[in-house]
């Protein structure tokens, strides 16, 4: 097979390109659950203004998405009423620093996501923040600094609330979750910030009045509590109330069917480059036939042939099963470094798992058939034909 | 050393042309040359004793096995061991220099490749310098002494040569059949040759005509 580099080539880059894509697949997809999972698991239920449950779910507890509105503070409070509801906290947002939200929200939404301080400390007045670890490092943000925020969740927006400058008392560090790209402050920032210069001089009667909150995130003391009060409040209320396991697991199936597609592309590649390393076996053999009767003239048997077909075989296919893992990997890691600036999703780059390893099984299957099926003719071999016949 | 009993052979694809062939009783360090016009079953003949195609008929003996008795793997076993082939044409491992190719042969089925053995050998059969050449950039006649070096040099107990000859000068001719006649005696063994070539008959003494 070394004297014919290029079929040989081609055969192992087609299994490397089919485990790569096979892995690289499974990879974001497991990662993107566990991501999704991570961040979702603190929180059964989300009231929110009315509109999509699905972009509430994505806006208030990925951060992904804009919000679906606002929702008055005191209506939503009156929910914590319920004895089955075990805590409540209030989010507000909708301002960014070059990118990165500016989350207001009680001091146990830090303590739901366990996220502790590397340096510095927690906020304590209005305009105080903590920021994510990931903030710190991307915009190498330190404590001490002051910045002011822009209007909106994106980017460059252009309007900026120039004369309330934050200040940041405190790093956290890195979660593996969402915190890690945010910049949280209590309530009253966001309020502050918002307020409109007119108002300044009664701030106090405005917070009484007009005090809204983007959404509340609730944890119940018993899951059944989510199903009751969502009902309710979907019914009954202005509001709206979306459980972020359903919505994420409804995601998940919408995006599990690209999935599907991609990892069947994948298989139907794996059978191919089973195919062609089975024709190239085949080839190998037929043409080397000559000279493997000569080997059967030196006194090596017919089964000791055949392991020559398997180890060939199977060479091949360890080298392009381990290039085409390394491929999917850093693929991931190069996915990775992409998305983490957009989205803030951090892939990993870990160990085999289970799934590559059944991925493994097939191909070690498919190259166990291709080589049974190559070596077949060495089976009926005629030595004497094959070296007469000049 | 070799020994046959009314030995018959049919090509099943042919039209069942049916090759009877002389006993042969040889003994050891013993020489014998067969010949006969084309299509007789010469060759068929060399394969039989080497194993590598079973007889319909009659008994093979070489040495003390009855070679009838192997199996199909005790055979490639038997063959590695005890039979040097040398075929009409030259079949060589292509990929591998001449020098591997001899270790190779050497290796095979069990054994110790030999340094000494082997580039005594590439002397006595004029290689010297051709030791790390790819086979397939060897003239004809380097290749032909290359094939005879492969079909000695593990001193089987029974040289087979098919037309070992054919392709060589007058000089390298005679080069090889010297060098055939003193291996077949220093390891005791006995040398069947096929062949049409006058300078050959020449040189021995016992011959069956098929």
């Amino acid at each position: 097979m070394i004297s014919k580099p290029l079929n040989t080539t081609l055969s192992v880059l087609l299994l490397i390109l089919s485990i790569s894509l096979a892995t690289f697949v499974l990879q974001v997809r497991n990662q993107l659950n566990q991501h999704l999972e991570n961040n979702i698991k603190p929180f059964d239920m989300v009231i929110g203004a009315k509109g999509s449950p699905l972009q509430l779910v994505l806006s208030s507890v990925l951060h992904i998405d804009t919000p679906t509105g606002n929702i008055p503070l005191e209506e939503a409070l009156k929910m914590s009423k319920n004895r089955m509801v075990k805590e409540m906290i209030p989010v507000s947002y909708g301002d960014n620093y070059r990118g990165y939200r500016i989350l207001g929200t009680s001091k146990q939404y830090l303590i739901r996501y366990n996220a502790e301080l590397r340096e510095g400390k927690l906020y304590e007045k209005p305009l105080e923040v903590v920021i994510g670890d990931n903030v710190a490092k991307k915009i190498n943000l330190q404590i001490g600094n002051t910045f002011t925020s822009a209007h909106g969740l994106a980017e460059n927006t252009l309007e900026t609330h120039t004369k309330k400058p934050f200040i940041v008392t405190g790093i956290l560090k890195p979660t593996g979750t969402i915190i890690d790209h945010l910049i949280v402050t209590n309530l009253e920032s966001i309020w502050e910030v918002h307020e409109h210069t007119e108002d300044h001089n009664h701030p106090e009667e405005e917070h009484e009045e007009q005090r809204e909150i983007t959404s509340l995130l609730v944890k119940f003391r018993n899951p059944i509590g989510a199903l009751q009060m969502s009902r309710f409040i979907n019914e009954k209320t202005a509001m709206q109330a979306a459980l972020p396991k359903l919505e994420v697991e409804r995601l998940m199936r919408f995006l599990g069917i690209g999935f599907k597609v991609v990892n069947n592309i994948s298989i139907a590649i794996l059978f191919v480059a089973g195919l062609s390393i089975f024709i190239n076996l085949i080839k190998t053999v037929s043409e080397r036939k000559q000279e493997l009767a000569l080997l059967r003239t030196y006194g090596v048997n017919t089964f000791q042939l055949i392991k020559l077909v398997f180890i060939e075989a199977f060479f091949l296919s360890f080298v392009g099963f381990v290039l085409g893992w390394f491929l999917g990997r850093i693929s991931i890691w190069v996915f990775s470094v992409f998305i983490e600036d957009t989205y803030g999703h951090l892939l990993v780059f870990d160990f085999p798992n289970q799934e590559e390893l059944l991925l493994l099984a097939l191909v070690i299957l498919t190259t166990f058939l291709a080589s049974i099926m190559a070596s077949s003719s060495l089976y009926k071999l005629n030595v004497s034909k094959i070296l007469t016949d000049a | 050393m070799i020994r046959t009993d009314s030995l018959q052979f049919t090509y099943q694809d042919t039209q069942n042309n049916t090759f009877c062939f002389p006993d042969i009783d040889l003994p050891p360090t013993e020489d014998i040359l067969i010949l006969g016009p084309s299509g007789v079953g010469k060759t068929t003949l060399l394969h039989l004793l080497a194993g590598l195609l079973p007889p319909k008929e009659g008994d093979i003996f070489i040495g003390d096995t009855y070679l009838n008795k192997l199996t199909r793997k005790q055979l490639d076993y038997f063959r590695g061991q005890k039979i040097g082939l040398i075929f009409q044409r030259a079949y060589f491992i292509r990929s591998l220099t001449l020098s591997e190719n001899l270790i190779l042969r050497q290796r095979f089925p069990k054994n110790k490749s030999n340094r000494y053995r082997r580039e005594e050998l590439i002397m006595q059969l004029g290689l010297s310098n051709l030791e790390n050449k790819r086979v397939y950039q060897l003239s004809e006649g380097q290749q032909q002494r290359l094939s005879i070096a492969l079909g000695v040099i593990h001193k089987p107990k029974v040289i087979l040569a098919d037309e070992p000859t054919s392709n060589l000068d007058d000089a390298n001719c005679e080069n090889v059949i010297s060098l055939l006649k003193k291996e077949a005696q220093t390891c005791k063994s006995s040398l069947v040759i096929i062949t049409h070539d006058q300078r050959v008959k020449t040189h021995f003494d016992n011959h069956i005509i098929l």
